[in-house]
């Protein structure tokens, strides 16, 4: 995750003057491997799903970014994960998508 | 409905400076993330649930320059998630049980034994055996310890007959033997406790899957949950799903009409309280409860029965350079729960690493979903998104998160069920896969 952390942090940070108001205090700086910490919770280790939860493995960016801004608007159907998307801003799942995308976990 | 909450604050350490948060918050965007690696010093965790374990693992992978000792009590970790599906007789209690090998291949150095001691002074803890470990951070992740005698009558020695099952292993064992035991047409009470408390859903798992077990095998039996509460976690969903599968076979009692538990007669299993008396073939007591007692030595509850900590480190804001981590820590709106557990190991070990090499630690992100069982085929979850607040609080991002819909069809119920069993596998290949 590392070498591409300030990548990252420059795509959050180019959003951060929209999002002074838009969200709670501090939401603007997460760092993307923060942000995504709590992914393999559910979805297995590098996002490979040992279980009966969709793997995220493999996916790249422009794919999470289509599911994750699908769940957020209630377009794409599915158990919690519209729950869970709806507490992320527009620019924080850009940048889970990059992160996520790029394979790491 | 949210999950229950502790319905306390978690304040922000103050102790440094905002020119000097400022400077070093500036650092840590400037500088390359590369000085992570460099991140040096002894991380001593007790506690190697999934709070310790996930906190353990990933300080290795983001520090290997890092020295990280794991002290745990027992050899092999029975976790609470999915210990309801064995008191049932759902599961084998190996299902639920983990050893701590593969942290040690991933350069942990594993420490069986207790702690007796915290020096805060010189920074040192002391085992049970003398050996002392010195630290540069520690982080405390002891889970919870009853509260003995708050309902008269309920103690250790009691819980040898009367199973809390509340901390899995041989307690879960007892109380699916005196289930087994149990004649056709017998009670079983299970007394819920007061919040806050270890997996606030939980209770009602245990009913439902209990419930699961007599209506198969024992159907002419009845449950009775006493509760120190008039609402509760998913209650909506629970309370639907019992009218539909447990028609009079599982009765709930809210606190406004049993009264407050008065005491509870081992001897005879009876159950006793302000409007009511109730001998049962099958007793559960699941007590009151607070934070794991080796919090008390270095004081790290103030006074209460939780602690409070940094929502940016789950640094304690009581004793600097002792962390505390899932259900022993306030963390606001969050439950206590193992997912909970695991989030927040993540933000501490980020914060560690951080801390450890110069810098701050960054805001932080948390997520929860809490999976219960009400059948075999039914699962039902609260989510919720956690950031912290304006005024340092860990807070639930609103528009976000909440429960199952109700009145969801049974393909639904099934997912979610087919889901629980997906995310046990997942967060247990994550912390001791």
């Amino acid at each position: 995750m590392r070498p591409n952390r300030r990548s990252t942090m420059v795509a959050v940070f180019a959003c951060a003057g929209l999002l002074a108001f838009a969200g709670p205090a501090d939401a603007t700086d997460i760092p993307a491997p923060l942000l995504a910490a709590s992914c393999d919770t559910c979805h297995g280790p590098q996002g490979r799903s040992p279980g009966a939860i969709p793997a995220i493995a493999g996916l790249d960016a422009p794919a999470l970014r289509a599911s994750l801004s699908g769940f957020k608007q209630d377009r794409i159907p599915a158990t919690v994960m519209n729950r869970i998307a709806k507490g992320f801003t527009d620019a924080e799942i850009a940048a889970l998508a990059d992160y996520l995308g790029r394979g790491e976990p | 409905m949210r999950p229950d909450r502790d319905g306390r604050d978690v304040f922000a350490a103050d102790r440094r400076s905002l020119l000097t948060a400022g400077a070093a918050g500036l650092l840590a965007v400037t500088l390359p993330a590369r000085a992570h690696a460099q991140a040096r010093g002894r991380i001593v965790i007790v506690g190697g649930g999934f709070g310790g374990a996930a906190c353990a693992r990933l300080l290795r992978r983001l520090a290997p320059d890092l020295s990280v000792t794991l002290v745990e009590a027992e050899d092999r970790i029975v976790t609470c998630p999915f210990s309801n599906g064995v008191i049932a007789g759902m599961d084998d209690i190996g299902a639920i049980t983990h050893g701590l090998d593969a942290l040690a291949r991933l350069g942990v150095v594993i420490v069986r034994g207790t702690v007796t001691d915290i020096d805060p002074g010189t920074r040192r803890v002391r085992l049970s055996d003398g050996v002392d470990l010195p630290y540069d951070r520690l982080v405390l992740s002891p889970g919870i310890a009853f509260k003995w005698n708050a309902i008269p009558g309920y103690d250790a020695a009691a819980a040898e007959t009367v199973p809390h099952a509340w901390k899995a292993g041989p307690q879960t064992l007892l109380l699916r033997r005196q289930l087994e035991a149990m004649a056709d047409g017998g009670t079983v009470v299970i007394t819920a406790p007061p919040n806050p408390y270890r997996c606030p859903p939980g209770p009602y798992e245990r009913a439902s899957l209990i419930a699961h077990y007599l209506k198969t095998n024992k159907p002419r039996s009845k449950l009775i949950v006493i509760d120190a509460k008039d609402q509760f976690s998913k209650q909506g969903l629970f309370r639907e799903a019992w009218a539909a599968l447990y028609p009079g076979l599982l009765e709930w009692v809210p606190f406004g009409q049993a009264g407050q538990l008065v005491r509870v007669d081992p001897r005879t299993r009876t159950v006793v309280t302000d409007f009511m008396e109730v001998r049962a073939d099958v007793l559960n007591v699941i007590p009151p409860q607070r934070a794991g007692s080796i919090v008390d030595g270095p004081g790290l509850t103030a006074g209460g029965d939780w602690c409070r900590v940094d929502a940016r480190s789950f640094e304690s804001v009581v004793v600097p350079g002792i962390h505390v981590l899932g259900d022993a820590a306030i963390a606001g709106a969050m439950p206590k729960s193992a997912f909970a557990a695991a989030s927040q190991a993540k933000v501490c070990a980020h914060a560690i690493v951080a801390l450890q090499s110069g810098g701050e630690p960054a805001p932080p992100a948390m997520l929860n979903t809490c999976y219960s069982l009400v059948a075999p085929d039914y699962g039902i979850t609260v989510a919720d998104v956690f950031r912290r607040g304006a005024d340092g609080a860990i807070i639930a991002v609103p528009g976000a998160g909440g429960v199952s819909p109700s009145g969801a069809s049974a393909a639904v119920r099934g997912r979610e069920a087919d889901y629980a069993r997906g995310w046990y596998a997942s967060i247990v290949a994550e912390t001791y896969g």
